[in-house]
């Protein structure tokens, strides 16, 4: 009992609470290089990590069949380009498809650019999107629907800065101002 | 005896709760892979999580492993440690392979301001500290 009462008055009695970390995304320490990969672009060149170097990314996995996470992950990041201005030329989308079946590069081209004529998105063999989503830890599972299918897929995005290192993870329903916030941190690095 | 316990219960429901620390840590010890890769079976990481808003609301995830590790939400390199932010009181999900569900829920819940939510949260901290 007397354990107990001690544990409680320090429980009451403890000192302030620590600062809030600066980024509003989750951030990683010590960051690691972004694995480089090599997929077909949705601007029909060859899309690779390596060739962003110099400018900060955002980085997302999804489909363009997807109904609910891709659509508002996409809108929010188109909103916070805009919300940089200039700086935004900085920045740089690139969206790498689970669906490869599907989401081939035109029609990842033709639905990125109704969110932002500057994403790009990565398509690729099974097997080469296997690999990629493996290096990010990312997560991809099919689903049948009855004649159709779908996919549970990891719905964060990877923050990579300009010297090509991953440095934050932003969970789904950030808003695009964390977004702006975060950006902007990295962009005056 | 009795009524140092009642202090303590009056206090810990009129003192505005505050934490040195912010974080709720989970690590993955040094030598887990080999123990998982000798047929043990080592849960870390929950596949729920509670968090308090303003108090206990930073997640923190440390590999100490060899090898990378899926933990959470993200693949962590070894050495590597990850800190998460919230600051809206809701129910988060993320895909975590590492649990059978497929899913990682947390559960952010709003600072707790009267006596019996005071109370509460620091009976939940004690049992937290305790296991």
């Amino acid at each position: 009992m007397s354990a107990f009462v001690t544990a409680v008055l320090v429980l009451a009695c403890s000192t302030a609470s620590a600062d809030p970390p600066a980024l509003k995304a989750g951030v990683f320490d010590p960051p690691r290089s972004a694995p480089d990969f090599s997929l077909s672009g949705s601007d029909g060149r060859e899309l690779r990590m390596s060739h962003y170097r110099g400018r900060v990314v955002l980085l997302a996995f999804g489909f363009t069949s997807c109904t609910e996470v891709c659509p508002t992950t996409l809108n929010t990041l188109a909103l916070a380009r805009r919300k940089l201005g200039p700086a935004a030329g900085d920045v740089q989308v690139i969206y790498i498809t689970v669906d490869p079946q599907r989401d081939v590069p035109s029609r990842m081209a033709k639905y990125l650019h109704a969110f932002d004529p500057t994403f790009v998105g990565g398509s690729g063999t099974e097997e080469q999107l296997a690999a990629v989503r493996k290096s990010y830890g990312i997560s991809a599972e099919k689903k049948i629907v009855g004649d159709d299918y779908t996919y549970a897929h990891s719905s964060f995005t990877y923050l990579i800065d300009r010297g090509g290192r991953i440095r934050a993870l932003m969970p789904y329903g950030h808003s695009p101002d964390d977004y702006a916030r975060d950006l902007s941190i990295l962009l005056k690095e | 005896m009795i009524a140092g316990a009642l202090v303590a219960v009056v206090c810990a429901g009129l003192v505005p709760i505050r934490t040195s620390s912010r974080d709720r840590v989970f690590e993955i010890p040094k030598g887990t892979w080999a123990r998982r890769m000798s047929g043990d079976k080592v849960e870390i990481l929950p596949d729920h999580i509670r968090l308090t808003l303003g108090l206990r609301d930073i997640l923190v995830l440390r590999n100490h492993d060899d090898v990378p590790q899926i933990f959470g939400p993200t693949l962590m390199m070894p050495g590597q440690s990850f800190r998460l932010p919230f600051e809206r009181a809701s129910e988060y999900q993320f895909a975590c392979t590492a649990h059978a569900s497929g899913q990682m829920t947390i559960v952010v819940e709003p600072t707790p301001v009267t006596p019996w939510a005071r109370i509460y949260w620091r009976a939940r901290e004690l049992l937290h500290a305790a296991t």
